[in-house]
């Protein structure tokens, strides 16, 4: 057996988020402190944190719910091996592995019941074999022998998926090969006079951002699990990144994608900008979710890295008046790279991760005090929300933009709250999926969802899920008030994305996880009764392809299905997402 | 049909009926003073979303919501006129119809109305858990206030009720023949009274007006909207068929998701004494209704000087929007056009209203409280139809009254019978407050009949009021009755078959929900298995030994209504034709040849309600139709009526 690149895996938590040295612990004063040296909040001790945890959820330090430490490899059922494709597996030279830690590793994603589940020590149906094809050809390579075998293809990424996506379907019988991408992470090529890049798509966004930012370019996409998840997977399930407003979604940034499928290779003959060429097929592979083949290459386009970046914060004395304003920004067309929307609940969890010691963090309430304690007079703690802003571009031209922004929410009763306020909103990108494994060693669960929505519905939905939420969980027999929480983290001309997080303790309760799936599901039909779209960018994988059908149509099912039939008439690629 | 399931009768039993204890509101006004009440603080509890605004500030909203706009922009492009001529237009149909909620004029009606009520009523009786429900209802989501029909007293008791427990101040949707007594149409509209026309069936602009106006205070939770399901006081204290207009508008922000949910909240209503008695039967009778005129309403003054019993007023438990919606409604089909752009509700969306509507009215009935002489105005009117002309015997009453009391509690009926005083003691305190309709001489008791004919009709159709109160009650097992008398075997497919027709005909004059025919007829053989009445098997329904009584009884109950109908026909099959306006008074005349004739037993047929049903019935089932025209005739099909059974 060959083990590949195990960097990755080894410093990696087997059953949670993230770096295996950075975490949330309580120390033994009864502290919140994060661990590591990673982020900008490493080592640092946040005094607010157990207070907030404490009263949000009725969490109490005494009551631990710790997770199993190591993997049993017993629990994990021996893999189903083909042995005609693995003998000819092994003439390739491709590096493969059948162990027990490398087949659990790519068995989830980071939905709520798959971590729970691995804390739990439950493993499920993972994948038999794990092969590291190194480039296009070992993926053209496997994808014959697999077609030739009748073996079961899962392609992996980053393994960040939070739609069940990467779920061994439990009535496979085949052999099931994950395909991890890993080890093709390299860019080919960069052409400056187009400005555009040619990257394998295993790349990492972190790293394709740091090798492309050493030549002085960047792609500016940047979802919120950049750190870890790939170029490919981003093709795969239509990613969107924070700073869209400036350099687009993964559609707007992919001018050529190379993928294998079982019928072959589909790529275009040109890197033209834009072609009138029947339907775009680029537009099957983005959002194809695995069902169709293996994304190998990538060309993106690159922009020469921003001059000047700035961070800003506004704060409105309540969450109609912040949309209201988000609103008005899009209408006229100059949001900055990221603007973004807490509500009330969000903004006291942001002013809880407050860490101690800081010349950088500054609080809200510190800011506040300091400059707009007598205009502040009017706001209700309980009620005002907070912007983030972020702008990017030269000088000059950024600081031009702030005042037109910062001018139009003056309109809406927004009133600047300065930088650190904005840049710390950012930082807790990172850090806040941290934060649900310290939940989950106290018996809090919880997770996030995200929807798209026109304008005019973007406060109805706010309330009605959050609302709906509360209820079926006093319903379902949670005993403490759920958070139930959202903020508007993307505008466009016709609407705007949100998303939602909701957490609750589940002290009491028989099975926790059965019962948050279940006002997740009442959460996402209250979405979609409401005008809200299946998805924004998370995909739909196999946890809303329930709603696939009253979502596209029946014919554009149909459309997709005939898509898949002809690509992959032996379902090699079958993890079963999407339709 | 199929078999009775366990879980169907579960929601039958009538003995599940839970509901909560009365306490009498005037003993407190009797004991202290009326004017600290009507200066005492008052703060209610308000819906947590609200955000506070003034008179002026709503009608702005209005004014300017998009909705309008959206219909403002249609008009002026339709007739040629300028936007804001019909903004306008628009301004001026928001100023005759918006109410001016003050607290001072509450607090004079508070006061007024303390000294009238003590005079009138012997007691105002509130069950004070449903409006504890009520008052979380308020806090927690918009609210409707859905009071039965039965008095002008109705939507002046409820503010009062409201005012009294510190809960916040409806705002009342009211008919717009009020605004001709002007200066109590003001004072109305200055305690939460806002006033529709009575029809603007093409008026699109009136439409959005008035429509948005109501949504807007709803949504931004302003005060508990209120009105009248039964959209106009009943006349023969049977339930009215909902009218689903305004029902359609506050259910309008739920299923657009603009709310989170919305309580319906369910208020019955009942008076011993009706304060209209007189005047209602007068008017069914074909004396015309007086115009409102607050000279009017001060001739009434006569009134204070008698004595109506008690009122019961009732809060039901809230109803959420979102409840009944749940897999009914598919909310998803408001996704693909802008709200703000009025659009005719679908088919799914109307029989979703209707059937609510049907739901609400039902749990109004439910909780209407039925006072002793309900039953006897039963009694009376059967013997009286008997011609039995001595009268009857006041043991004979009392105990019949006594069966009557024991067959409508299993029922169900929600009956305040003090079971702790004989019940002759009861009969007769019943009797002396409404000694106005009966006559008791030697130990005997009759309805007080005097000579002539409109006279008795109108003591017969007072008394019907009455009896007509617990008809909801009966009517299921009473068409179930009829059903077995007229149908040809003890076949249950037969039996079953002569009840839907029988249900079918009179879906006009009981709340009877279209398309509940096997729930209504599975609920009434239910009921008169339980009470050992009948016996039902795979194939056959059989009459128990005891159950004739029963039968006997229930079969009465629909008579004076089916032979009523039959009259309406026979009168119809010898027309060649008559226009709307003939109809009631030639009706009228035929009826009281019968009646004279001796043909025809039941007075209480005189009753143009009963009439209008009739004919209703009867295009409904295509037996007549109506033709338009300059003046509408109907053109009758006497083959087609013999041949459906008429």
């Amino acid at each position: 057996t060959f083990k590949s690149n195990p960097k990755k895996q080894e410093i990696m938590k087997w059953n949670g988020w993230g770096y295996s040295d950075s975490k949330f612990l309580y120390n033994k004063k009864g502290q919140a402190e994060f661990t590591g040296k990673r982020y900008r909040l490493s080592g640092m001790i946040i005094p607010g944190l157990r207070e907030w945890m404490e009263s949000t959820f009725s969490a109490n330090l005494q009551h631990k719910t710790p997770a199993a430490p190591i993997l049993n490899s017993s629990a994990v059922q021996p893999p189903t091996l083909n042995e005609a494709f693995l003998k000819e597996l092994k003439s390739t030279g491709i590096p493969f592995s059948h162990d027990a830690e490398d087949r659990v590793f790519r068995s989830h994603g980071h939905c709520l019941h798959e971590i729970f589940a691995l804390r739990e020590g439950k493993i499920g149906r993972v994948p038999d074999l794990v092969v590291w094809p190194n480039c296009h050809n070992d993926v053209v390579k496997i994808v014959e022998l697999a077609c030739k075998h009748n073996v079961c293809l899962i392609p992996y990424g980053g393994g960040t998926s939070v739609s069940s996506a990467l779920e061994c379907p439990p009535e496979e019988t085949r052999s099931i090969v994950s395909l991890d991408t890993s080890q093709m992470n390299r860019i080919l090529w960069i052409d400056e006079k187009n400005l555009t890049a040619h990257v394998e798509a295993g790349i990492v966004g972190q790293d394709l951002e740091r090798l492309l930012n050493e030549s002085g370019y960047c792609t500016g996409h940047e979802p919120d699990s950049m750190e870890f998840s790939s170029l490919g997977g981003w093709v795969a399930t239509r990613a969107s990144g924070m700073k869209k407003n400036i350099y687009g979604n993964i559609e707007d940034l992919v001018v050529h994608i190379k993928m294998v499928t079982p019928r072959g290779v589909i790529e275009k003959s040109c890197q033209g900008p834009r072609m009138s060429t029947g339907p775009d097929v680029h537009h099957f592979i983005m959002g194809s979710e695995g069902t169709l083949g293996v994304v190998t290459e990538v060309t993106m386009k690159i922009r020469p890295m921003p001059e000047y970046q700035k961070y800003g914060s506004v704060v409105f004395p309540n969450f109609e008046m912040g949309v209201a304003c988000l609103r008005e920004v899009a209408r006229q067309r100059c949001a900055p790279a990221s603007i973004r929307l807490m509500d009330n609940e969000q903004f006291k969890f942001g002013h809880a991760l407050k860490p101690q010691v800081s010349s950088i963090f500054t609080s809200f309430l510190d800011g506040l005090k300091k400059f707009y304690i007598t205009k502040f007079k009017g706001f209700d703690p309980n009620r005002l929300c907070v912007a983030t802003l972020l702008f990017e571009g030269d000088r000059e031209k950024v600081l031009q933009h702030e005042k037109q922004v910062y001018d139009i929410a003056a309109k809406f009763g927004g009133l600047a709250a300065g930088e650190d306020n904005g840049q710390r909103g950012y930082m807790l990108t990172f850090v806040i999926a941290y934060l649900r494994d310290l939940g989950m060693d106290y018996y809090v669960i919880g997770e996030s969802f995200e929807t798209s929505m026109p304008w005019d519905r973007v406060l109805d939905i706010c309330r009605n899920v959050k609302a709906r939420i509360v209820r079926e969980c006093k319903d379902k027999g949670v005993q403490f008030p759920p958070l139930s929480t959202c903020r508007v983290t993307q505008t466009y001309d016709a609407g705007a994305c949100v998303y939602f997080y909701f957490a609750f303790n589940y002290r009491g309760l028989s099975d926790p996880v059965h019962v948050y799936e279940q006002v997740e599901h009442a959460a996402r039909e209250e979405i979609l009764a409401n005008g809200g779209s299946l998805s924004h960018h998370h995909g739909v994988g196999k946890l809303r392809k329930e709603w696939m059908r009253e979502s596209i149509s029946s014919v554009g099912m149909g459309m997709l299905k005939s898509v898949k039939d002809y690509v992959d008439p032996n379902n090699i690629f079958g993890n079963r997402n999407l339709l | 049909f199929q078999p009775v399931t366990p879980v169907v009768l579960l929601i039958f039993n009538p003995m599940l009926k839970k509901r909560d204890d009365f306490e009498d509101m005037l003993e407190e006004r009797r004991n202290s003073s009326d004017l600290r009440y009507a200066l005492k603080c008052y703060t209610p509890v308000l819906y947590k979303g609200l955000t506070p605004c003034k008179v002026s500030e709503l009608k702005q909203m209005v004014l300017q919501s998009d909705q309008l706009g959206y219909v403002i922009t249609q008009v002026s492009k339709e007739k040629g006129v300028t936007s804001d001529e019909v903004t306008g237009e628009a301004a001026a149909i928001l100023e005759e119809m918006a109410q001016r909620l003050q607290l001072s004029t509450v607090r004079f009606f508070a006061f007024t109305l303390s000294k009238v009520f003590k005079t009138l009523f012997r007691s105002i009786c509130i069950n004070e858990e449903g409006l504890q429900r009520l008052q979380q209802a308020i806090h927690n989501h918009p609210v409707v206030l859905l009071p039965s029909h039965r008095s002008y007293m109705d939507f002046l008791l409820m503010s009062y009720i409201l005012y009294t427990y510190d809960l916040a101040l409806p705002v009342i949707a009211a008919g717009m023949d009020f605004m001709g007594m002007k200066v109590v149409g003001e004072m109305l509209r200055m305690s939460g009274a806002f006033f529709i026309r009575r029809s603007f069936g093409g008026d699109k602009l009136y439409w959005a007006v008035f429509s948005e106006y109501v949504k807007i205070m709803l949504k931004n939770g302003y005060a508990p909207v209120e009105f009248f399901l039964e959209g106009t006081r009943s006349r023969t204290a049977k339930s009215l068929t909902p009218k689903l207009g305004l029902l359609n508008i506050v259910m309008d922000p739920f299923l657009k998701g603009e709310v989170f949910d919305i309580s319906l909240v369910p208020v019955s209503i009942s008076y011993e004494r009706t304060l209209e008695e007189a005047l209602y039967a007068r008017e069914l009778l074909g004396v015309p209704k007086p115009k409102e005129s607050t000279s009017g309403l001060f001739k009434a003054r006569k009134i204070l000087s008698e004595d109506y019993g008690s009122i019961h007023v009732y809060f039901g438990q809230p109803v959420s929007v979102r409840s009944l919606a749940e897999s009914r409604v598919n909310r998803s089909q408001f996704n693909l056009i802008p709200r703000h752009i009025p659009t005719r509700p679908s088919e799914e969306i109307l029989s979703f209203v209707n059937d609510s509507a049907y739901r609400l009215v039902r749990a109004q009935e439910e909780n209407m409280v039925l006072k002793p002489w309900v039953l006897l105005a039963f009694v009376l009117l059967q013997k009286q139809a008997a011609e039995e002309k001595q009268g009857t015997a006041l043991d004979e009453l009392t105990e019949q009254a006594v069966w009557l009391r024991d067959l409508s509690r299993q029922y169900g009926a929600f009956l305040h019978w003090p079971d702790h005083i004989p019940p002759s003691e009861v009969v007769s305190s019943s009797l002396s407050l409404h000694r106005g309709l009966v006559r008791i001489s030697e130990g005997r008791v009759q309805l007080a009949l005097e000579q002539g004919l409109l006279y008795p009709g109108f003591v017969i159709l007072s008394c019907a009021s009455y009896r007509n109160q617990a008809l909801n009650v009966f009517i299921r097992p009473a068409l179930l009755a009829s059903a077995i008398h007229t149908a040809a075997s003890n076949r249950k497919q037969e039996i079953y078959n002569s009840f839907s027709f029988l249900r079918n005909m009179f879906s006009n004059e009981f709340i009877l929900c279209p398309g509940a025919t096997v729930q209504d007829f599975e609920e009434a053989c239910y009921l008169l298995v339980k009470t050992g009445t009948l016996q039902i098997n795979q194939q056959e329904v059989l009459i128990t030994e005891r159950g004739h009584r029963t039968l006997a009884f229930l079969t009465s109950v629909l008579d004076p209504f089916l032979q009523g109908y039959q009259v309406v026909c026979r009168f119809l099959c010898e027309q060649d034709g008559l226009t709307e306006k003939q109809f009631i008074p030639a009706v009228r005349k035929f009826i009281i040849k019968h009646l004279l004739t001796g043909r025809l037993r039941y007075t209480e047929v005189l009753s143009s309600d009963l009439q209008k049903n009739a004919l209703a019935a009867l295009i409904r089932l295509g037996a007549v139709q109506k033709i338009k025209g300059n003046n509408y005739c109907f053109n009758v099909f006497p083959s087609e009526a013999r041949n459906r059974g008429l």
